[in-house]
């Protein structure tokens, strides 16, 4: 039997009551065997962390982690990836499907999740291909994946412009509540050359760029198709507050669609590219800063259900080449926290209870996870809790990071570097030394 | 001055002093012996990721007639598709010991991007749809020449400079742009708005639909070269229709002011961007571009790398 009783802790539960559940605010939280039970249980036994003057709240879930194995282990290994997320306090993640292999089996599905327990740092959800090979032509065995747990979907790092797929993807998956992740992108719109936002800063760069209007039309036609099917459509990484509006006309009308925004859209703006460093090379692209206004007010009004990483590690070899040539994405699971914090709570549009819902609740409801995951924490439950120091701060080092890859978008930029203990599973998985 | 990235990278006193030497280096051309001992013993190698006849001839003379080593170095295809990352083409080359680095790349920022990983002197020869600072140079020493050499600089002030066609996708308007504001002329560009890129509101120039209503008041046009992709991209709907709006055809030429200036970066379309009454014109300065490429390279060549092999 083991026990540990973490006395002190301020715990912050994202308001979500239900039977059983711990009681917000300072208290002792005693886990026996991995599970939550009532600190006047503790033994003499029982290992104590002092938190005194620390936080805890609910474990927090990534729908978005790009984990790279199978095919690229040299960016990033299931373990190297899952390491990083609980060093940034998440116990579980969702891990895209565009792997190579593409995660289009339940075979594949399987493996992942079995990388994942083997490395034990968080828990790790395969999202599974809406489209064979992600080639967007026909439906992935949505349903053999399904049998094995598998509830999110995406083609992500394409769009499934198909209007005709993906109201197929749609229905089909309603059978068993399922949830399409759409990386909502017209890719004729730009062209195969855009590689930033397109605006001013990309027509003196001489940039091929995206309009906004890419991203905010394929999500008014989704919304669309999720009303013709009733299902639900999830929208990753929302960049524009064009998108913004989109997204609230649709919840307006009661279709069900819930939509993330990343941790760099908060906070980076497309000014970043003007040096043309690859790092602030992502998809969909750093927006100005009248959309990063728009980002963070809808994430606070809930327009926005969630935060999500789009951890996208990538071998330095891949980065080292001119802006348009080289690859998308920027790391993000150990800074996600301090990101979130500092945009938005620290500017207070978020309290906290808010930011857990953001960041552990909704994640954990559209991921249809349906454990102990993304819930307010309860007696008998499988801990699942991420420890913090609010008041932590720290310029980040690309060197220290977990991760096997360095394009690190923050590095030298001093943040909020919270984390100081998470648990996934029942287990530490990550303690500050 | 440690590179020339942009034409932004140039005071209004560089842009004199590499104008003024210019002058004096086009003398070489005419010489018997074409050969100054100014870059003796330095290295220049001229980095083409891209295909270019004449930017990399006019570099490679202009290297040559001062006296430097010059190295030709043709990495045609992105490094993406070699396999290699282009810094470590960048410091494979670095690497052999050279003092400066012509860069042609097909993307834009390269050139800048390449600063960061080696201590050589970086030259950029045409990044992406970026810039070509160079050409902007040579573009405005022929057009000073042409103006009135003696006024020096002044010879630009209340320039009107039409320049004209695929602004979007040119390195060369957007060079030209910046120099030609940094001398004292407006720029007016003028294209369909499908070949105007985001943002040009920003960029303190005239823009113009209308070609017909332009010419009749500018000191120059610069028309630039229509790349074929575009016609097959739907920026517009026919070559013919282009013509019709866009094209210096002889019944535009007829149109300019006596005197004014008509620019082409090359290669050229005839009969698309440009008719052969116009490029052939006796105020044609084409060829007299061409000519000054080689000058103003040996002047930036010489200004950047400063000279001390001259005995």
């Amino acid at each position: 039997m083991t026990e540990l009783l973490i006395k002190g802790a301020n715990l912050v539960t994202g308001g979500d009551d239900h039977e059983n559940a711990l009681p917000a605010g300072g208290q002792d939280i005693l886990i026996k065997d991995g599970r939550y039970a009532d600190p006047a249980d503790a033994s003499a036994e029982a290992t104590v962390i002092d938190a005194d003057g620390l936080t805890a709240l609910p474990g927090l879930i990534d729908l978005h982690t790009h984990l790279r194995e199978p095919g690229r282990e040299d960016a990033e290994t299931v373990e190297s990836g899952t390491r990083a997320a609980a060093r940034g306090g998440f116990a579980a993640v969702l891990a895209m499907a565009n792997t190579n292999p593409v995660t289009d089996t339940a075979e594949a599905a399987a493996h992942i999740r079995t990388l994942g327990e083997k490395a034990g740092f968080a828990q790790v959800f395969p999202i599974g291909a809406v489209s064979k090979g992600l080639a967007g032509e026909e439906l992935a065995e949505l349903g053999l994946m399904a049998r094995i747990g598998v509830r999110m979907f995406s083609d992500d790092g394409n769009c499934v412009s198909d209007s005709r797929l993906m109201r197929r993807a749609l229905e089909y998956v309603r059978a068993f509540d399922g949830v399409i992740a759409q990386h909502s992108q017209d890719p004729r719109l730009a062209g195969r050359d855009a590689c930033c936002h397109e605006g001013e800063i990309s027509g003196r760069l001489g940039l091929a760029g995206w309009p906004s209007a890419a991203e905010a039309t394929v999500i008014a036609r989704d919304a669309e198709l999720a009303k013709l099917t009733n299902s639900r459509l999830h929208v990753c990484h929302v960049s524009t507050a064009e998108s913004v509006d989109v997204l609230a006309w649709a919840k307006k009308r009661g279709i069900k669609i819930t939509a993330e925004v990343t941790p760099h859209h908060l906070l980076l703006t497309t000014a970043e590219v003007q040096g043309y460093d690859p790092t602030y090379k992502v998809n969909p692209p750093l927006r100005p800063d009248e959309d990063v206004a728009a980002l963070r007010a809808a994430l606070a009004d809930g327009t926005i259900d969630a935060v999500a990483t789009d951890h996208a590690p990538h071998a330095r070899h891949d980065k080292e080449h001119a802006f348009a040539d080289a690859a998308f994405g920027m790391l993000g699971l150990e800074t996600a926290l301090g990101v979130v914090i500092e945009t938005m709570l620290n500017t207070g549009a978020l309290d906290w209870d808010t930011l857990v819902q953001r960041t552990s609740i909704a994640p954990g409801r559209i991921a249809g996870l349906g454990s102990d995951l993304g819930m307010r924490p309860a007696y008998g439950q499988t801990a699942q809790l991420t420890v913090i120091d609010p008041q932590r701060r720290n310029p980040v080092d690309a060197a220290e990071s977990f991760s096997l890859s360095r394009n690190n978008p923050w590095h030298g930029r001093e943040l909020p570097d919270p984390v100081m203990i998470t648990i996934a599973d029942g287990r530490i998985s990550y303690q500050r030394q | 001055m440690r590179h020339l990235l942009s034409a932004a990278d140039l005071s209004l006193t560089d842009v004199g002093s590499i104008l003024d030497l210019a002058e004096e280096m086009a003398d070489v051309q005419h010489r018997s012996i074409k050969k100054l001992p100014a870059l003796r013993g330095r290295t220049v190698v001229n980095l083409f990721f891209e295909d270019s006849t004449r930017t990399r001839s006019s570099f490679e003379i202009a290297g040559k007639w001062l006296s430097a080593d010059v190295i030709n170095i043709s990495a045609k295809g992105s490094s993406v598709s070699k396999g290699e990352s282009l810094r470590d083409t960048v410091l494979t080359v670095a690497a052999m010991g050279v003092d400066a680095l012509v860069i042609r790349h097909a993307a834009s920022g390269a050139p800048q991007q390449v600063t960061g990983w080696i201590d050589a002197q970086v030259i950029n020869a045409g990044d992406g749809m970026h810039e070509h600072p160079t050409q902007a140079l040579l573009d405005s020493f022929t057009l000073r020449k042409h103006f009135g050499a003696d006024s020096g600089v002044d010879a630009f002030a209340g320039r009107r400079i039409a320049i004209v066609g695929d602004i979007t996708h040119s390195r060369v308007a957007r060079s030209n742009v910046i120099l030609l504001k940094k001398l004292g002329a407006t720029p007016i560009l003028v294209a369909p708005p499908t070949l105007l890129p985001s943002g040009v509101d920003s960029w303190g120039c005239e823009v113009s639909h209308d070609l017909d209503q332009v010419i009749t008041g500018v000191d120059a046009v610069m028309m630039l070269r229509v790349q074929r992709e575009r016609m097959s991209g739907g920026y517009f709907p026919t070559p013919r229709e282009y013509t019709v709006g866009y094209g210096l055809t002889r019944d535009r030429v007829a149109a300019l002011k006596p005197g004014t200036a008509i620019c082409h970066p090359g290669p050229m379309n005839r009969g698309l961007e440009i008719s052969a009454d116009a490029a052939d014109a006796a105020n044609s300065l084409i060829l007299d571009q061409v000519a000054a490429g080689v000058a103003v390279r040996m002047s930036v060549l010489y200004h950047l790398l400063g000279g001390e092999g001259e005995s």
